[in-house]
């Protein structure tokens, strides 16, 4: 806004680009509502995004990094414009797409002209792991032993690790996410609703986990959603094969039951908080933005910021207990006693350890609930 | 209804110790209808038929009791209320401010009594005024109902009963000066130079604290009471978020908020709009419906917010309640507490809950600047970019003063409106700029030998 003084706002001014005043305005940027070009459109929503990552200086030159691709258009936009401005800015990144199968095993063999595909016409190579790589247990594997009904258990606390798990597989230095700012906006939202103070500090930070083995980071914090739909329907590029690509892998892998996150029955508040923020920016574009400033402002006082967290004693991940949630559900199924983990039922490993430490046995079970459909959360 | 939190200080958890008597009884009693109030075990029970979760649980007297106990707790437990203040209830015909008054009315005759019965009669009891803000000169659609307002306004508080109160019906533009019609200009002007009507509706709530405050000061009143209940706060946390404004919003949402000259006390932040609702209706209170619908356009971020908290509301009874607690755990300012100087005449009991309720203040930021529009506390970061701005003019100042929102949404966006809108400003604003020029400039100055001072702390070491 402050910007946009004087020379932009000539009415009727033949109606030209009002950033390079030379070409025809093609769209109205969904973020400014400014009339703008094909061409600066590019370079602004590149730009933008290269000033990101400069002035939060997300990642450091020789970085392997790993971008967290689920098929869907954030991730396989992040994607192309991380290899544009890496090539362009000479980041010195060693990038490649990392995506995770959760279904059926023999699905490499059918792919591999696929991943080869994308190497030529990207230059970013693909790393496709499973849960049987992860895990041991293919979803379909697991659906087979303890039955439909309780699968959500298990593929939100599997999925949530998935990538995290992948990247340390990987031995990468950094792993990027396509949350975009909408996203953002909406988990400040939540965790306002919801009252979880400690989240809510956490939830605007661009890289999170830095004391952790792999820090995460979002490109697109401040990238809006519907500029992230225009940017490759204006790209002459086929854009959309690559999409499709590992839209179709990870697709054709669920034979069972989709990855679909309506499966987690989500609280009413959920959708009426992508609702609201959807009006909030028909009214106001500047408000998505303005909620993330809001998220980054709040006065938390440091204490509340800092959770105690330990990690499991099993695999290394972020865990309030003794064994992550991923690692007791999994000795459950290698003991063949699938339901163990799951809600409330208690025994096993954190069920002993609750005993020594006093603390609530639904303490996992809790946390599961208010993480899970967590936005943020792959 | 209730919070599900023990550590919530609004006195739901006295509820739901209640509450969970009354299921080890339907328990027992299951499938009969209760017949008896659950706390008093004898009177007949309310039913209010408003989808209450706890409709139908208790008498007409303990529902009373339990909202004016979360009352008098606020404000005992804030020193909201001392014996030697003088005390100005903001009052604009709605529910909540009907309710602020009433229970305000209600202490003051219970001083009274214990004033009357005590040999010494060394306590003096408080003062009570009533303030009503008239805003036809800013939304013009209200002209025709304003005089009818003013009369309903003026026999409610007459038909109070005694000690008298006085009223001050204060016409908004009263904040521009004395002669009404250059007032009046101003004011127009002012809100015509504002062109998202989000931010004319935030300015004109801004004026309307501005002649509350006003009227407060110049007649000796030490108090202002505002009768915003959770539903109200619960919408503010959510349109400060959405607005940007998420540094100050701990500010606004605490009991007690001292930055103004007279302090402002929420001693119904506690309570939520369906307890209001179902109060007036005991109480036989009427309200201002015509006013209130006549003051606001439907189509704002405000009533956008407003519509999606009722939503939730109706989707979870305890949202508005866990959203103002979310809040309520940002760190608050050093003035969301009665000013120190007062502490000699707050009784030893008070103190003593003061401690109890102790809340984490942010001691280190007494230096703090303030938007010369909304007055909301000014985020370091945000004034930081404005110590290089060059300043041409004093269009330049004013923008420098505000705050990142309020230059959004209510500053005009080029340099003449600017500065147009910076003349038709009441002067406490423009004072406010001046004074914030001061405060920045100390600030920048500090900034800048940051790295050559060494600071107390540092000493200690
Ligand atoms: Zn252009
Ligand atoms: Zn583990
Ligand atoms: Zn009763
Ligand atoms: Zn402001």
């Amino acid at each position: 806004m402050e910007a946009s003084e004087g020379k932009s706002k000539k009415p009727g001014a033949s109606r030209l680009c009002c950033l390079c005043n030379q070409r025809r305005p093609v769209l109205k940027r969904p973020k400014t509502l400014q009339q703008i070009c094909r061409e600066c459109f590019y370079e602004v929503f590149e730009e933008e995004i290269h000033q990101v990552i400069v002035g939060n200086r997300l990642f450091k030159s020789g970085e392997r990094v790993a971008i967290g691709a689920s098929g869907g258009k954030d991730s396989t936009v992040l994607a192309y414009v991380l290899s544009e401005l890496n090539r362009r800015h000479n980041y010195g990144l060693d990038l490649f797409l990392l995506s995770i199968d959760e279904g059926i095993t023999g699905y490499r063999d059918d792919s591999l002209e696929t991943v080869k595909r994308n190497e030529v016409q990207y230059g970013l190579p693909l790393q496709i792991l499973s849960y049987k790589d992860l895990y041991g247990w293919t979803m379909d594997e697991i659906v087979k032993m303890i039955g439909l009904k309780n699968n959500c258990t298990f593929c939100g606390v599997f999925r949530r690790q998935a990538l995290d798990r992948g990247a340390a597989l990987l031995k990468v230095d950094k792993l990027v996410t396509g949350h975009n700012a909408d996203d953002i906006a909406e988990t400040v939202l939540l965790n306002i609703l919801r009252g979880d103070i400690a989240r809510l500090s956490r939830c605007t930070s661009i890289t999170t986990g830095e004391d952790g083995p792999i820090p995460r980071c979002k490109p697109f914090k401040y990238t809006y959603e519907k500029e992230i739909v225009i940017y490759p329907s204006l790209l002459k590029l086929n854009f959309d094969t690559l999409t499709y690509d590992i839209r179709m892998l990870i697709s054709r892998s669920w034979t069972t039951s989709p990855p679909n996150v309506s499966i987690y029955s989500p609280n009413a508040y959920r959708g009426f908080a992508r609702e609201f923020i959807k009006d909030l920016e028909r009214l106001r574009p500047r408000a998505i933005l303005d909620i993330i400033k809001s998220g980054e402002d709040f006065r938390i006082a440091t204490t509340t910021k800092m959770p105690e967290q330990g990690t499991c004693e099993r695999c290394g991940y972020i865990s309030s207990q003794k064994w992550c949630k991923a690692c007791v559900l999994l000795e459950g199924l290698n003991r063949g006693l699938p339901k163990m983990g799951i809600g409330r039922a208690r025994g096993g490993v954190n069920g002993d350890h609750k005993k020594e430490t006093k603390k609530p046995p639904a303490s996992a079970a809790k946390s599961l609930e208010s993480k899970q459909c967590g936005s943020l959360d792959f | 209804m209730a919070c599900n939190s023990s550590g919530c200080e609004s006195g739901c958890y006295d509820r739901e110790k209640e509450n969970g008597r009354k299921i080890e009884e339907s328990a027992v009693a299951d499938g009969v209808k209760e017949s008896v109030c659950v706390k008093c075990k004898c009177n007949e029970p309310m039913t209010f038929g408003d989808g209450g979760s706890d409709d139908g649980r208790f008498c007409a007297e303990c529902f009373r009791n339990n909202v004016f106990g979360k009352f008098r707790l606020a404000v005992t437990s804030h020193a909201m209320i001392t014996p030697s203040d003088n005390v100005l209830v903001a009052f604009s015909g709605g529910s909540s401010s009907r309710v602020a008054l009433q229970f305000v009315h209600e202490l003051q005759i219970k001083a009274l009594k214990n004033y009357e019965a005590s040999r010494d009669r060394s306590l003096p009891v408080f003062g009570v005024g009533v303030a009503f803000v008239d805003e036809s000169a800013a939304y013009p659609a209200l002209s025709t109902e304003m005089v009818d307002a003013v009369s309903w306004i003026r026999s409610t508080v007459t038909d109070l009963s005694p000690p008298a109160k006085d009223l001050h019906v204060v016409p908004i533009e009263s904040v521009f000066g004395s002669d009404s019609i250059e007032a009046r200009d101003r004011l127009v002007k002012l809100l015509d130079s504002v062109s998202d009507e989000t931010g004319k509706e935030d300015l004109v709530l801004h004026l309307k604290m501005l002649s509350l405050q006003k009227v407060a000061s110049e007649n000796g009143y030490t108090r202002l009471v505002v009768g915003s209940c959770t539903s109200r706060l619960a919408s503010h946390v959510l349109t400060a978020t959405v607005k940007g404004r998420g540094y100050s919003l701990s500010a606004d949402i605490q009991h007690v908020d001292a930055r103004w000259k007279v302090p402002i006390v929420l001693p119904l932040r506690d309570c939520i709009w369906q307890e209001i609702t179902r109060l007036c209706h005991l109480d036989g209170f009427d309200s201002l419906k015509t006013l209130e619908l006549a003051r606001h356009p439907q189509s704002g971020i405000n009533d956008l917010v407003s519509s999606f908290v009722a939503l939730l509301q109706e989707e979870n009874p305890s949202r508005e309640c866990t959203i103002v607690r979310t809040a309520a755990k940002l760190t608050p300012f050093y003035f969301n507490k009665i000013p120190e100087t007062d502490d000699a005449c707050v009784p030893l009991a008070t103190q003593r809950r003061l401690k109890k309720f102790n809340l984490k203040y942010d001691g280190s930021m007494t230096t703090e600047a303030f938007c010369a529009i909304c007055n909301g506390p000014i985020n370091g970061s945000d004034s930081s970019d404005l110590n290089t701005f060059e300043e041409r003019g004093e269009s330049d100042a004013l923008y420098a003063a505000c705050c990142s929102s309020c230059r959004f949404q209510i500053l005009p966006q080029d340099r003449s409106s600017l500065e147009q809108f910076g003349s038709s400003l009441p002067h406490h604003m423009t004072s406010q700029v001046n004074h914030h020029h001061k405060v920045n400039s100390q600030a920048y100055l500090r900034e800048k030998i940051k790295d050559c001072l060494i600071l107390d702390t540092e000493e200690a070491i």
